[in-house]
């Protein structure tokens, strides 16, 4: 299986944008190097910001920017984005709908031997719950920078959950990538199984597998968690049934939620929220968390198969 | 009288630095993950704090009377598990379990799985408030317990350790001491490259603390500093201790890419020879 670095995608997406815009600026908290900001530094020196620790101070420092015209991706490692500096991204950022890109490299598990302060699994729920923020959650390095390049067009806030290194490449181009709508990685009838970030290509591998066993499912790679694709999740769900979510996150709030809100109220199928269940992780392996949270291919098997049984 | 007792301190507290930084440099490299440079840079501090200024009690961990020590740069983590495992708050042979799966030995300090340890940490900034909390009920319960908080440099960048020096003052708390771990790196570069921090001095003596410049890397200075802050009354102390990052191992001192880094064997193998050497 091929792999690349999306942080390394994010990072040189920066570089690129950064040569065709001017306004295109890039702060980061005291992680550059972690989070390959540090490649948009040797490029533009004076178009970066290094703010210290200080996460509060960067996003409205940011937001500061933005009203004079600039394009900022404020960004540092995706916990520390999303959570220290909440409330400075709803009101400095969010309320006046400024044009503030946050970068946020190293989301969900990634960061397993740090522990749970460094682990991320309740960024996007925090995110969902500001207006005019947009979430994106790219699966592998493609459709990072297909995130990036979409950010730097669109006008007002994006959060951008990057992971780290070897995710495995799901797409062979930035332009194939669909951003809002999301991507069909396999289609199928029998269930839908809608997925981001590192858990799309287990969910292909999944289905892959029952397909061998006579089991038809379409895999949708959902990049947009808010706006959700509504018009999508409703077509899919009624094609197949029913719908499981896959994500690398705490099933509250998160991927599923945002699919649960659609499918309850616009059309009611079984369903099934995989991910990390509300609990604080240990200190670990990347794949050992996952394994310990059942974000494994042979889970999601089994968990199709169950769903199915609960389909009429 | 004085200075032969101090010189018997000395020494003794000295093998008790190298065998931490020998502790140290063993787990980060059986994990082949976490952060050598702040843990190094604090082996003096913290082991005076344990092996001569703390009060701890072996027989009740959680002793309501047990002075607090706090970690604020929880990254250091491999420091202050040796310190626990050499006083005697779980085995030594545990520290090699550092960061992997079902081990009590978490990549930051997490109170509820460590034995000994005071708070969780790990996200920077939020060390100090906790310890005012703490250092303020003290007070109010009439209790003579102390509190004693590190920092890290880069660490200061963060808004709410202001904050937190501001309300130290307010509640008058001098059973608080911060000690801040000034090795002049961060993890991007130098202080004064990313954030820069001077005058520290000054600024926090502009906030009313008593402020005690010291070699955090030199015993007599380090206990004395301490003996300070316990005659100073109505306002907390910190101690700005001047320290070396990475200190111990020749090329690992003042090098900012050892703060995440984990030695390969050889490289343990010369970090050792080093440090049992010196
Ligand atoms: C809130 C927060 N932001 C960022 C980080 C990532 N981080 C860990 S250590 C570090 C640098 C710390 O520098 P300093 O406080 O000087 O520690 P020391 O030099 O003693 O290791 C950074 C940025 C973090 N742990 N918490
Ligand atoms: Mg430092």
């Amino acid at each position: 299986m091929q792999t690349a670095s999306m942080r390394s995608a994010y990072g040189e997406s920066l570089v690129e944008i950064g040569q065709k815009n001017k306004n295109v600026v890039v702060l980061d908290c005291d992680l550059s190097k972690a989070t390959k900001t540090s490649l948009f530094a040797e490029k533009f020196p004076d178009r970066f910001f290094n703010m210290g620790i200080a996460e509060q101070n960067m996003m409205s420092f940011a937001a500061g920017l933005a009203s004079c015209g600039k394009i900022p991706f404020a960004t540092t490692l995706a916990v520390f984005a999303s959570m220290r500096p909440c409330e400075q991204i709803r009101t400095s950022i969010c309320i006046g709908n400024m044009n503030v890109k946050i970068g946020a490299p190293y989301g969900g598990l990634c960061t397993g031997e740090n522990g749970p302060t460094h682990q991320c699994i309740a960024d996007i729920n925090t995110m969902r719950g500001l207006p005019n923020m947009t979430i994106l959650a790219p699966s592998d390095a493609t459709s990072c920078k297909a995130c990036v390049l979409w950010a730097a067009q669109h006008k007002g806030p994006v959060y951008i959950r990057v992971l780290r290194d070897n995710e495995p490449v799901i797409y062979s181009k930035a332009s194939e990538v669909d951003v809002l709508s999301g991507n069909r990685l396999k289609d199928g009838n029998d269930i839908v199984i809608f997925s981001n970030g590192f858990t799309s290509h287990m969910a292909v591998v999944a289905a892959d597998l029952l397909e061998k066993e006579g089991i038809s499912v379409t895999v949708h790679d959902i990049i947009s968690v808010k706006p959700i694709p509504e018009k999508a999740v409703i077509s899919m769900a009624k094609k197949c049934g029913a719908v499981m979510t896959v994500e690398e996150h705490n099933i509250y709030g998160g991927l599923g939620s945002a699919i649960a809100e659609v499918v309850s109220q616009k059309c009611p199928v079984p369903m099934k929220i995989l991910g990390v269940s509300d609990y604080f992780s240990d200190s670990g392996s990347h794949q050992s968390l996952l394994q310990r949270a059942g974000l494994t291919v042979e889970n999601i098997v089994k968990q199709t198969k169950s769903l199915l049984n609960k389909k009429e | 009288m004085v200075d032969t007792i101090n010189k018997n301190l000395v020494s003794f507290l000295e093998e008790k630095a190298t065998e931490l930084r020998i502790n140290i440099l063993k787990m980060i490299h059986a994990a082949q993950s976490g952060h050598p440079g702040g843990a190094l840079s604090a082996a003096e501090i913290i082991t005076t704090l344990y092996c001569h200024e703390m009060r701890i009690n072996l027989d009740n961990q959680r002793d309501p009377d047990r002075d607090r020590f706090i970690l604020s740069k929880g990254h250091a983590c491999p420091v202050l598990y040796s310190v626990l495992a050499m006083k005697g708050f779980f085995p030594i042979e545990e520290l090699a379990t550092l960061r992997k799966i079902n081990s009590r030995l978490q990549g930051h300090p997490d109170m509820k799985k460590t034995p000994g340890v005071d708070f969780t940490t790990g996200s920077l900034g939020n060390g100090l408030s906790i310890g005012i909390g703490m250092a303020l009920m003290g007070k109010l319960d009439k209790k003579d317990f102390r509190v004693y908080v590190m920092l890290g440099c880069g660490e200061l960048d963060e808004g709410i350790v202001w904050e937190a020096f501001m309300a130290g003052t307010k509640f008058k708390l001098d059973n608080l001491v911060v000690i801040i771990d000034y090795n002049k790196l961060q993890l991007d570069g130098d202080n004064d490259e990313v954030m820069p921090l001077e005058p520290i001095v000054d600024k926090l003596e502009a906030f009313n603390w008593n402020v005690i410049r010291t070699n955090g890397h030199d015993f007599n200075q380090i206990i004395k500093a301490f003996a300070k802050a316990r005659e100073t009354h109505n306002k907390p102390t910190v101690i700005v201790a001047d320290t070396i990052k990475g200190k111990g191992v020749s090329f690992m001192e003042n090098k900012v890419d050892w703060h995440g880094l984990a030695p390969d064997d050889e490289q343990l193998k010369i970090a050792l020879e080093e440090i049992r050497g010196s």
